[in-house]
């Protein structure tokens, strides 16, 4: 009896185990599946910047060690594959569809550890602190990307980009790795909460209504100015163009 | 020769006797053109109801304005598309405020264009200055008013008055001192002390050199300033004190400010600056980690943080000074010493 049940219990275990293992397979088989289709797609569409062994050349960074974060982030944009070389990788059509990227960024993450991509739990901002993310903002975001996040011009042509039309998973992702000129915001220093933070308050000036008419790009004196000077002065002088014209 | 000079000689006496006319004609007044609204009655009806219909418009914008003021919610919003979401009371009383005062100075432009007197009138200047009578008599009489009031003989009226108004205006000097109190050595010195923690800037958080990766950028403030500014009830500490940490990858470092091979002033590659550019005093964190470049957005003063934070464009005249940093027994970034310098931009009695 007692050889029986233990029989039994040893079977119910190997089951259980075996099953748990074959999960745990399935996962690796997956995102074995996904490195591999990753490599192929990295050496026809990366590599030749890249470096067959993503180790960079001079034409372009190193991607060992930049994680699964950096490589999403630059893909789903469409900053990546880039077009022609340049200061900056501006943002255009996305090249590769959701799989592809997630092949691509599998790959990435299999040549070294880096930071990953954000999950849901880490985008979920519903409870992110408003007030301090716009305190986070104010000190760390708006010097480059403007008090209402419309961006501005950096030096030598380069610039830090809008982010009235960035995803949560974007700004995320570009804090967490930062692209291209921009710093690198660590866990550590901005943490996931932080993070989230920020998150909600960019969404939150994305939704804010403009009680003073239209914004003009939210970009402050320079734009308001030259509407002004431009705009106000050409209706100044149609006016004083009628006024003086003569009767017949 | 004589025959060359003869002929210019000749013609110099001619055109001293034969006055040209002008260059170009004096072209008079033109002649005078009757309007249609002189000529035809029905046309000076016609512009009289266009004047009439301005001003009652301009009327019916001033009763719209007070009907919005009332009834438009404050915080209504109109969707139009392309521009956003505008506030509908703004938008409704800007227009009609504006529309009434619109439509007045466009009823009087064209009231006086079209049917007050229409004809040209020429007004001659004359001289600005008085005529010599005039102002013969007006120096008479100062000279009369001055010796009636025995000003040049009352010395003792005189001195007095002029001392009493020559001290009148010292009140105006002596209120400037509300502007005060005066700054005393705080343009010199900062909080900052040796063994004192950079926190984070807004989070209070201490900072360990790991948090910090390559091409990172950290606003810092020293652990003291929460407490400081609770105290002074003011932003001073802030705005003075601040400062950024950034690490480069140790061999993109070509200069520092200090330190030795020993007690260098970057610690692993991790150093820190003042956020206060020396120009007029903006916090400036716009950094760009891939030519460690450090703009300020005001005024694109730029450093090279790779080089001393040497002005490497812009209106700075100094860099920004270096803090120099450590770890303190718990492994969090300290201040080695305080800054060697005054931060933020040049004062007067600055050397």
């Amino acid at each position: 009896m007692l050889l029986i049940v233990l029989a039994m219990l040893g079977v119910v275990y190997a089951a259980v185990g075996q099953a748990t293992t074959a999960d745990a397979a399935t996962d690796t088989a997956a995102t074995q599946a996904q490195v591999t289709a990753g490599h192929k797609l990295f050496q026809e569409g990366c590599s030749s910047c890249h470096g067959l062994g993503a180790q960079g050349t001079q034409n372009a960074p190193t991607l060992i060690g930049v994680g699964s974060a950096a490589a999403d982030f630059q893909l789903s944009t469409g900053r990546m594959p880039l077009a022609v070389p340049g200061v900056q990788a501006p943002e255009k059509k996305i090249q590769y569809n959701d799989t592809q990227i997630a092949a691509l960024a599998a790959f990435v993450a299999s040549l070294s550890p880096g930071p990953q991509i954000p999950t849901a739990k880490d985008l979920d901002y519903a409870g992110a602190d408003l007030a301090l993310g716009g305190q986070i903002f104010r000190t760390n975001c708006t010097q480059c990307h403007n008090f209402a996040g419309a961006g501005g011009a950096l030096s030598q042509g380069a610039y830090a980009p809008n982010l009235m039309s960035a995803s949560p998973q974007e700004i995320y992702e570009a804090m967490l790795t930062g692209p291209e000129n921009m710093p690198v915001f660590s866990d550590q220093t901005l943490t996931p909460s932080d993070k989230q933070a920020v998150i909600k308050f960019i969404e939150n000036i994305r939704t804010e209504p403009n009680p003073g008419g239209w914004s003009l790009g939210s970009v402050g004196p320079v734009s308001e100015g030259l509407f002004v000077w431009i705009g106000g002065l050409l209706a100044l002088i149609a006016a004083a163009v009628w006024i003086g014209a003569k009767v017949r | 020769m004589s025959d060359t000079d003869n002929a210019i000689a000749g013609e110099t006496g001619s055109s001293t006797q034969v006055v040209k006319p002008p260059f170009v004609a004096n072209p008079d007044l033109p002649p005078h053109g009757a309007r249609r609204t002189d000529v035809d009655p029905k046309a000076a009806k016609r512009a009289e109801h266009q004047v009439a219909t301005c001003f009652g418009l301009s009327a019916l914008a001033t009763v719209a304005f007070c009907i919005c003021y009332v009834q438009i919610p404050i915080d209504a919003y109109l969707p139009i598309p392309f521009f956003g979401a505008w506030s509908a009371s703004n938008l409704a009383l800007g227009l009609t405020f504006g529309l009434a005062a619109f439509f007045i100075g466009v009823g009087a432009i064209q009231w006086a264009k079209k049917l007050m007197f229409g004809g040209e009138v020429t007004q001659m200047r004359h001289p600005l200055a008085s005529p010599p009578e005039a102002r013969e008599e007006a120096l008479e009489q100062f000279w009369a008013g001055a010796d009636e009031s025995g000003f040049a003989q009352r010395k003792i009226v005189r001195r007095s008055l002029l001392m009493a108004m020559s001290l009148f205006p010292i009140p105006l000097i002596v209120i400037l001192r509300d502007l005060g109190p005066l700054p005393s050595d705080s343009l010199y010195t900062t909080l900052w002390r040796p063994g004192m923690r950079v926190v984070l800037d807004p989070t209070e958080a201490p900072v360990r050199p790991s948090d910090i990766p390559v091409g990172g950028i950290v606003s810092g403030m020293p652990s003291v300033l929460p407490a400081v500014q609770e105290e002074q009830g003011t932003l001073n500490a802030r705005a003075k004190d601040v400062v950024i940490l950034v690490r480069l990858a140790p061999e993109d470092i070509k200069s520092q400010q200090g330190g030795t091979s020993s007690q260098p002033w970057d610690y692993q590659g991790i150093m820190c600056f003042s956020k206060i550019c020396t120009h007029v005093g903006c916090p400036i964190a716009l950094y760009e980690q891939r030519t460690h470049h450090l703009l300020c957005p005001c005024h694109q003063s730029t450093f090279d943080l790779a080089d001393s934070a040497n002005v490497v464009f812009g209106p700075a005249a100094r860099r920004l000074p270096q803090l120099p940093i450590t770890v303190d027994a718990e492994g969090f970034i300290v201040a080695q010493t305080a800054f060697d310098q005054p931060v933020g931009p040049s004062f007067w009695e600055r050397a």
